[in-house]
């Protein structure tokens, strides 16, 4: 099976105290440390799992700037066969639908018998896996939890729905998933692994070599303002250590009915 | 001498002499024996490079203290013994059996020199070691089946109980004994009986008790029991010969080699492979161990030689708290495999390089199992033989590290080290963020080296001590101390980055080179002649682990020699109401011998009262692990640091004494889980002797 898997660099919220910048559009980026955004990384330990049960290859692909290779080739240690990163400067101002629109580009120029997202990244938008489907005119299942193979030319895909059912869906091949974390386990990537895939050759696709134009790319979305909603009426900040909050926060449970 | 019975070497049996069976029984034992030792030494061929052949002088030294000396036998009491009888009486009595060997074909053969009186005296002293081993291999065998002591108990999950080869070989030796007297009584008897000179028997002995009874056995009798006791004993001891390379039973054989090349550093951790330098290490095919051969012949050697005594597993607190880990399963299990991937008889294809072997992950050892030892060292401490289980542990590791197979709990912080040199993830300028605390800050000016400052002497913090809050405190009570013993002193800041102890001992070896290199260098940097710390897993790593850096010492250490010389003055005990109890950290006890000088400190405060709880120095019980065991999720039935609580508790003591923040972290929540908070205390020793300043 060919598997196209889309992935992007974040900051890591793990290591990071992420802080607004000053105009309040932004988060402060000095001093971030950047890693692959965690549901994406759920989605190439899922291509590698089908990829060595039923053969084929996993590209990871990624938009983004020359930053954005370390990332590729940490998901190539962790076992994917290529790395496409699609980089220009025309690039930079484009939103949800402009990312889908580039991934589409690319997408169309392989032949890929399953392409795979991260259900969201940092941004929490949700938004590229859906609009890359609709853009390309295939068949898409979001917020996936597992997927088996069926036959030649679909997969069985779960998805959790509402108080942790799962729902299980046959979708025909080729299609695009979203994955949700918690699908798998992604393995660790030492050191050595990234050292090892540190000379492959990525090969880097700009706007011209994948038939695009600015206008396919441009934003029509226009981020104004981050800001940490008022305290509204019946809200509380528990305050104290963690000791006392912990007390606090029980009694009021208890209070309500909440525990017993 | 004249006789009344003929020996063995002269006799006729239905009209064959036996002298056939006195030569065909060595000869086929003795061939039998060389083909099973061959193949017994094909793994170890096939196995990895291991570096054992340096420091003679030292290897042979631990021969007669571990191996002749049996050193750490008695660390179990009866046991110890028990054994120490049967060994002496083994190698007192291999002399015996050589030459009664040949005794069966050379009726009047002595070995040189046991012709005369020194044969004499030779035979006293055989004779009470026989009946020693016999009446050892009876308190053996009763320990066995009757005692039953916890170690010794088979868990289902591991298999079959082993008590039956431990009496089947009780047996052979008591019958090599019993054999061995009644030849040797009979003889003494029939010639008594006929008014010949017969052998001195010393009072007491087995020949002894068996020539009393034999007085009144006819000689002819006395002739047959004479020849067919010499054929059970020659029988019995080349099949035991042969039988002791197929069992636990090997260590008869392999222990001597084994304690030759045991490890004589402690403290550090085996290079990926040996013979491989750091800056190669990214070429190395594999990494770790995967397969069984991908251990190296130390180690496989460690799994012949397992006695199966228990004594690791019964200190081992992974073990203890129901981790699935027991470190003589660990051996147990390789051995039963390196049985079965290489039998005596080869079945199918003859074992060679190439063979396909499973991968041990999944087989015989899962990853639970590798992932819960905390390396603290108690069952290397305790291995009568040497046997090593922490390189091993993390070689495993190094493989599963290999593979990406290591659990979520854990790649977070790996991750966080490497991108922000700290498992926690948080940004390294905050890394001397304690110093700004502004109480302290008014008290005690710490120089931050980050900028290109220097100092004399480096105070290496470490990750846990410079971000946790609580440990923090720790930081600052060793800053004040070494302000108060007016040494120029400095941290890295940010230049600082997790010393990687527990990053190696996780088997992410070149995370631990790149950590390493940028201390090293900021080490340097700051032009600091000497280095302390309070945190053991930084003093370890540092100490033995990097290289070329300025001397390091634990603050316990800097502690005790200013208080020798008086630079230091400490008031006495603030509360003489409160009895404390010293924990030793592992990686200052067992790894680096210290575990005089933080004891020396507490007794140097006035009046503090200081009891020992019944597992110390060497014997300590592990808090829980430090570094990434932290992080850790183990499946177990209890915590390491509620049962140390407990046992601090039964010692009678109220407040913990810790030099170790790992230590004070465990300490501080199992006595929260152990409901005795307000009843029980713990604190570091450097918060402790700060609170004592003059």
């Amino acid at each position: 099976m060919e598997i196209l898997v889309c992935v992007t660099r974040v900051p890591d919220t793990a290591e990071n105290e992420i802080e607004l910048n000053s105009a309040g559009n932004d988060i402060e980026r000095d001093d971030l440390v950047y890693s692959v955004n965690e549901w994406d990384n759920y989605a190439v330990e899922e291509a590698i799992q089908i990829r060595d049960r039923v053969g084929g290859s996993v590209t990871v692909i990624t938009v983004g700037d020359d930053e954005s290779d370390e990332i590729l080739r940490r998901e190539m240690a962790m076992g994917a066969d290529k790395g496409i990163l699609l980089s220009d400067d025309a690039f930079e101002k484009a939103d949800g639908q402009g990312i889908a629109a580039i991934l589409k580009a690319a997408a169309a120029q392989g032949s890929y018998d399953l392409i795979l997202t991260g259900a969201q990244s940092e941004g929490g938008a949700g938004e590229v896996g859906g609009m890359l489907a609709a853009m390309l005119d295939l068949p898409y299942a979001s917020l996936v939890v597992s997927i088996e193979e069926s036959g030649d030319n679909s997969v069985k895909v779960g998805r959790e729905i509402e108080g942790g059912t799962i729902e299980m869906n046959e979708i025909s091949l080729p299609c695009v998933l979203s994955i949700q974390t918690g699908i798998n386990e992604p393995r660790y990537v030492g050191i050595r692994g990234i050292r090892k895939v540190a000379n492959v050759d990525i090969p880097v696709q700009s706007i011209s070599e994948l038939g695009i134009t600015d206008s396919d790319v441009s934003s029509s979305v226009k981020r104004l303002d981050y800001f940490v909603p008022d305290m509204g009426e019946g809200a509380e900040m528990l305050e104290g250590d963690d000791e006392e909050i912990i007390d606090k926060l029980i009694e009021m449970l208890k209070a309500k009915g909440g525990i017993k | 001498m004249q006789t009344t019975i003929i020996s063995p070497a002269n006799a006729s049996f239905l009209g064959i002499p036996t002298v056939i069976f006195s030569i065909l029984i060595p000869l086929i034992g003795l061939l039998v024996f060389t083909y099973i030792m061959a193949m017994r030494r094909v793994p170890l061929v096939n196995a990895a490079p291991d570096s054992r052949f340096d420091h003679a002088s030292e290897r042979f030294f631990n021969v007669l203290k571990i191996w002749l000396g049996q050193y750490r036998q008695p660390r179990y009491m009866v046991a110890g013994i028990v054994h120490i009888v049967i060994f002496f009486g083994f190698l007192i009595l291999s002399i015996r059996a050589t030459s009664l060997v040949i005794i069966g074909f050379s009726e009047d053969f002595a070995l040189p020199g046991f012709s005369g009186t020194f044969g004499h005296l030779y035979n006293i002293l055989k004779d009470y070691a026989a009946t020693a081993v016999l009446i050892g291999c009876g308190i053996a065998a009763y320990r066995r089946a009757v005692v039953k002591p916890a170690r010794y108990a088979v868990p289902a999950k591991y298999g079959k109980d082993h008590t039956a080869e431990a009496l089947f070989v009780l047996a052979l030796i008591s019958i090599l004994m019993i054999s061995e007297s009644c030849f040797d009584a009979s003889l003494i008897a029939a010639n008594l009986q006929q008014g010949l000179e017969g052998e001195y028997v010393a009072p007491l002995t087995l020949s002894w008790l068996f020539k009393s009874i034999f007085m009144a056995v006819p000689v002819a009798a006395l002739q047959v029991m004479h020849v067919l006791s010499f054929y059970i004993h020659d029988l019995t001891f080349f099949f035991f010969l042969c039988f002791l390379p197929l069992g636990k039973h090997f260590h008869v054989i392999t222990s001597i080699f084994n304690v030759y090349f045991m490890r004589l550093k402690r403290g550090n951790i085996k290079p990926v492979k040996y013979g491989v330098k750091d800056e190669d290490l990214d070429d190395l095919e594999l990494f770790g161990v995967k397969k069984l051969e991908d251990f190296t012949w130390k180690h496989l050697l460690d799994f012949y030689s397992c006695a199966d005594c228990g004594r690791c597993s019964d200190n081992c607190p992974a073990n203890t708290v129901g981790r699935p880990l027991s470190p003589r399963f660990i051996s147990i299990k390789g051995r039963d495999l390196i049985f079965k991937s290489y039998p005596i008889l080869p079945v199918k294809k003859p074992a060679g390089p190439g063979k396909e072997s499973e991968d041990l992950i999944g087989s015989i050892y899962n990853e639970d199992e590798i992932w819960s030892c905390t390396t603290c060292g108690a069952c290397e401490q305790e291995c009568p033989i040497g046997i090593e289980y922490i390189d091993k542990i993390v070689d495993l590791r190094r493989g599963m590290v290999d593979d990406g197979n290591v659990p979520q709990s854990l790649q977070k912080p790996l991750r966080a080290l490497e991108k922000r040199g700290n498992p926690y993830g948080k940004m390294e300028k905050k890394r001397a963020a304690w110093i700004k605390d502004k109480e302290f800050a008014a008290e005690c000016e710490v120089k931050v080296l980050e900028k290109g400052g220097t100092a004399s002497t480096l105070y290496f913090v470490d990750s846990i001590t410079s971000y946790d809050d609580r440990m923090m405190e720790i930081a600052r009570s060793t800053a004040k101390l070494l302000d108060a013993m007016n040494l120029d002193f400095g941290v890295l800041g940010k230049t600082e980055k997790d010393s990687g102890n527990e990053v190696r001992r996780f088997g992410e070896e070149m995370l631990f080179q790149a950590l390493r290199e940028e201390n090293s260098a900021a080490i340097e940097e700051s032009g600091a002649s000497e280095i302390v710390t309070a945190d053991p897993h930084a003093y370890n790593c540092l100490k033995n682990e990097y290289n070329d850096l300025p001397p390091v010492s634990h603050i316990s250490q800097t502690l005790l020699a200013k208080i020798n010389s008086n630079e230091l003055k400490l008031k006495p005990v603030t509360d003489s109401s409160k009895i404390y109890t010293y924990h030793d950290p592992c990686y200052l006890g067992r790894h680096n011998d210290l575990y005089d000088a933080p004891r020396d400190v507490l007794d140097s405060i006035q009046g503090l009262t200081r009891v020992e709880m019944e597992k110390n120095r060497d014997r300590a019980f592990c808090c829980g692990g430090g570094g990434l065991m932290l992080f850790y999720e183990p499946e177990e039935d209890q915590r390491m640091g509620v049962l140390r609580v407990e046992m601090a508790k039964e010692a009678g003591a109220n407040v913990i004494v810790t030099a170790c923040p790992f230590c004070l972290v465990n300490m501080e929540d199992a006595i929260k889980v152990a409901g005795l908070e307000g009843e029980m205390e713990a604190i570091d020793l450097a918060e402790l002797v700060e609170l004592h300043l003059a």
